[in-house]
């Protein structure tokens, strides 16, 4: 009990004066996984969209696939990018392993089953009397799809802000490829495993509260954005949020 | 205008819609009466080329339908649909009007134009600004018709327009659509299952049942005339079955209905099983010891009152003629003053004119 009250107080402290350790984990967590989202994002919405507008063969096999893979151990993804970008693998010549830029890579593609997945539920959420109505106005199909997509914006970006908080909150890829170097790679969650196993309780508490800070910001931000959200909207997003 | 021709639909073994021929004329109001999953909503969801035809043609404006996606999106344009069910786009009342003239690429200062124009016709320029989906069932169906007409379409479809609305939005939405006719001279083609409005409205009238085009015509003929006794059944008239055509002289048929006599006019040849429509309003009641008052009307039967049924300011009377069950629709006032009561006896007398005989078959 006193080691968690002697932690908190640490904890505090070390937010209170700014500790420039705790708060430049903090910033490449936020940079890392930002910039993994943004990344998924650019890819894993028009894929969705290009797999929900288009019929095709094996297109709900496809879908259950990437359901599939909301759930992948964080570990195995680690694993697979690691023996790609490892000096001996396939796309070792990029030299992205240990860097914050491996990082990026791991986490996008962790994170982007998960937003592909909801883009398409959201899409979906789209019901058909709006679509008939769009056809009927004279849209294109083009002006079509332009305008499903606007009317799935906030389940769109709901998709997006899950996709950000599954990839700050993981620490399998962080640790396989960033490898947890000080200074260099370490980020929040690789950082609190770390500390912890050292017993250094007041420095991990105090990157906790910050993870769970960005974490309430993310539940915030998504509130807002729900609100916007029609029922058949929310429904299809499953109450994933 | 719209010309359909052996137009069916088939959904796998289904047949939705079968062997529909009809003409929608020029700036006319084409009513598609019919009970509910008759077919009215598939019909118009061809004709405003959302759904293709399994077999046959419709041609718009003397262009058929059965083209490029191109030349379909082209013949879209000049038609707008009302859905049932008004879906609004998650944005203000005035972007949900505008959608309609941003994919036609019209320049934005025409746009607000023609919105506001809308907007004002639909009684909703106080609500610009506000989100649509926020809107009541009355406003949102109101937006949908502001949504259609600011394209200026030659052809306006309306799928059961105020099926959901309370009697005070269904009468402003009536008053829409005439005027809309009158103003743009926008041909309308209009489903619903509510007779008042279908006769309210119409120019024309079409009953469609079970998928097929039973009868299209003027109001007259389809609700004084209906051409078989299900369509009799749905305009409202309960016909009188069991007749047999005795005879025909000057003009004049004698049709037995059991012990009774009726005569009526009819082509029929004698010894041909009949049923009689007559309309409830067209059954004039009196007393039976009051010194009759026959004028012209060619019928007087006796009979007593079985059941009286309040129906707002008329009382609908059903009364039993020698084992024929007649409907009468009388004011309250008439009711009063002739004191009925179930069980009372009463004369009823109509006119030979007022009987449209149909064979029973």
């Amino acid at each position: 009990m006193i080691e968690i009250l002697d932690g908190l107080s640490q904890a505090v402290d070390l937010i209170v004066t700014l500790n420039p350790e705790v708060f430049g984990i903090a910033a490449l967590s936020l940079y890392i996984s930002l910039a993994a989202t943004v990344l998924a994002a650019l890819i894993a919405i028009p894929v969705a969209g290009l797999i929900h507008f288009r019929e095709f063969r094996g297109k709900r096999v496809l879908i259950v696939l990437i359901q599939t893979l909301y759930s992948v151990p964080t570990v195995v993804v680690g694993l697979l990018i690691y023996l790609m970008i490892s000096r001996s693998g396939p796309l070792g010549f990029f030299g992205l392993l240990f860097t914050p830029e491996g990082m990026i890579v791991g986490q996008m593609i962790l994170i982007m089953p998960i937003m592909m997945g909801l883009v398409i539920s959201a899409l979906s959420g789209v019901g058909s009397d709006i679509r008939d109505m769009l056809i009927s106005l004279g849209a294109t199909e083009f002006q079509g799809i332009v305008a499903i997509v606007k009317e799935a914006r906030f389940a769109i970006l709901s998709a997006v802000v899950l996709g950000f908080g599954r990839a700050i909150s993981e620490v399998g890829v962080a640790m396989m490829i960033g490898g947890n170097i000080r200074g260099a790679t370490r980020v929040l969650t690789t950082a609190i495993a770390l500390e912890t196993g050292m017993g250094n309780f007041g420095f991990s508490i105090a990157l906790g509260i910050i993870l769970l800070s960005i974490a309430l910001i993310v539940v915030v931000v998504l509130n807002i954005i729900t609100a916007g959200l029609s029922r058949d909207q929310l429904v299809a997003l499953g109450g994933q949020h | 205008m719209i010309r359909i021709t052996g137009v069916s639909r088939r959904i796998g073994n289904r047949a939705i819609l079968d062997g529909i021929d009809l003409e929608i004329r020029k700036g006319e109001i084409f009513t598609l009466i019919g009970p509910s999953g008759s077919g009215k909503t598939s019909l118009l969801r061809l004709l405003d080329l959302l759904d293709l035809p399994t077999t046959g043609s419709i041609a718009i404006n003397g262009s058929v339908t059965d083209v490029s996606a191109q030349e379909r999106l082209s013949l879209r344009r000049r038609m707008a649909m009302v859905f049932q069910k008004p879906a609004v786009l998650n944005s203000t009342v005035e972007e949900n009007v505008a959608s309609g003239l941003k994919f036609r690429k019209i320049p934005g200062d025409e746009i607000s134009r023609d919105v506001a124009g809308a907007l004002n016709l639909v009684k909703l320029s106080h609500l610009t600004g506000r989100r649509a989906v926020t809107l009541s069932g009355g406003e949102m169906q109101r937006l949908a018709i502001a949504r259609a007409i600011v394209t200026r379409p030659d052809i306006l479809f309306l799928d059961e327009p105020t099926a959901n609305l309370d009697p005070a939005n269904s009468e402003m939405i009536e008053d829409l659509i005439l005027h809309i006719n009158r103003k743009f001279s926008t041909t309308i083609v209009l489903s619903t299952h509510d007779l008042i409005q279908g006769q309210r409205l119409a120019h024309r009238i079409g009953v469609i049942m079970d998928g097929h085009l039973v009868q299209a015509g003027n109001l007259d003929s389809v609700f004084y005339h209906p051409v078989n006794r299900a369509v009799a059944s749905f305009v409202g008239i309960e016909p009188v079955r069991g007749g047999i055509v005795e005879s025909s002289e000057n003009g004049l048929t004698t049709i037995a209905v059991g012990d009774v006599r009726i005569e009526a006019i009819t082509g029929e040849r004698p010894g041909t099983r009949v049923a009689l429509c007559i309309r409830p309003e067209d059954v004039t009641l009196g007393l039976p010891d009051a010194s009759p008052s026959h004028g012209s009307a060619r019928n007087f039967l006796q009979g007593t009152i079985k059941k009286m049924v309040p129906l707002g300011p008329y009382t609908r009377v059903t009364a039993d003629y020698s084992g024929m069950l007649l409907n009468a629709v009388l004011t309250g006032k008439s009711c009063d003053e002739l004191n009925l009561s179930v069980g009372s006896s009463v004369t009823a007398s109509i006119k030979a004119t007022a009987i449209h005989v149909i064979r029973d078959e």
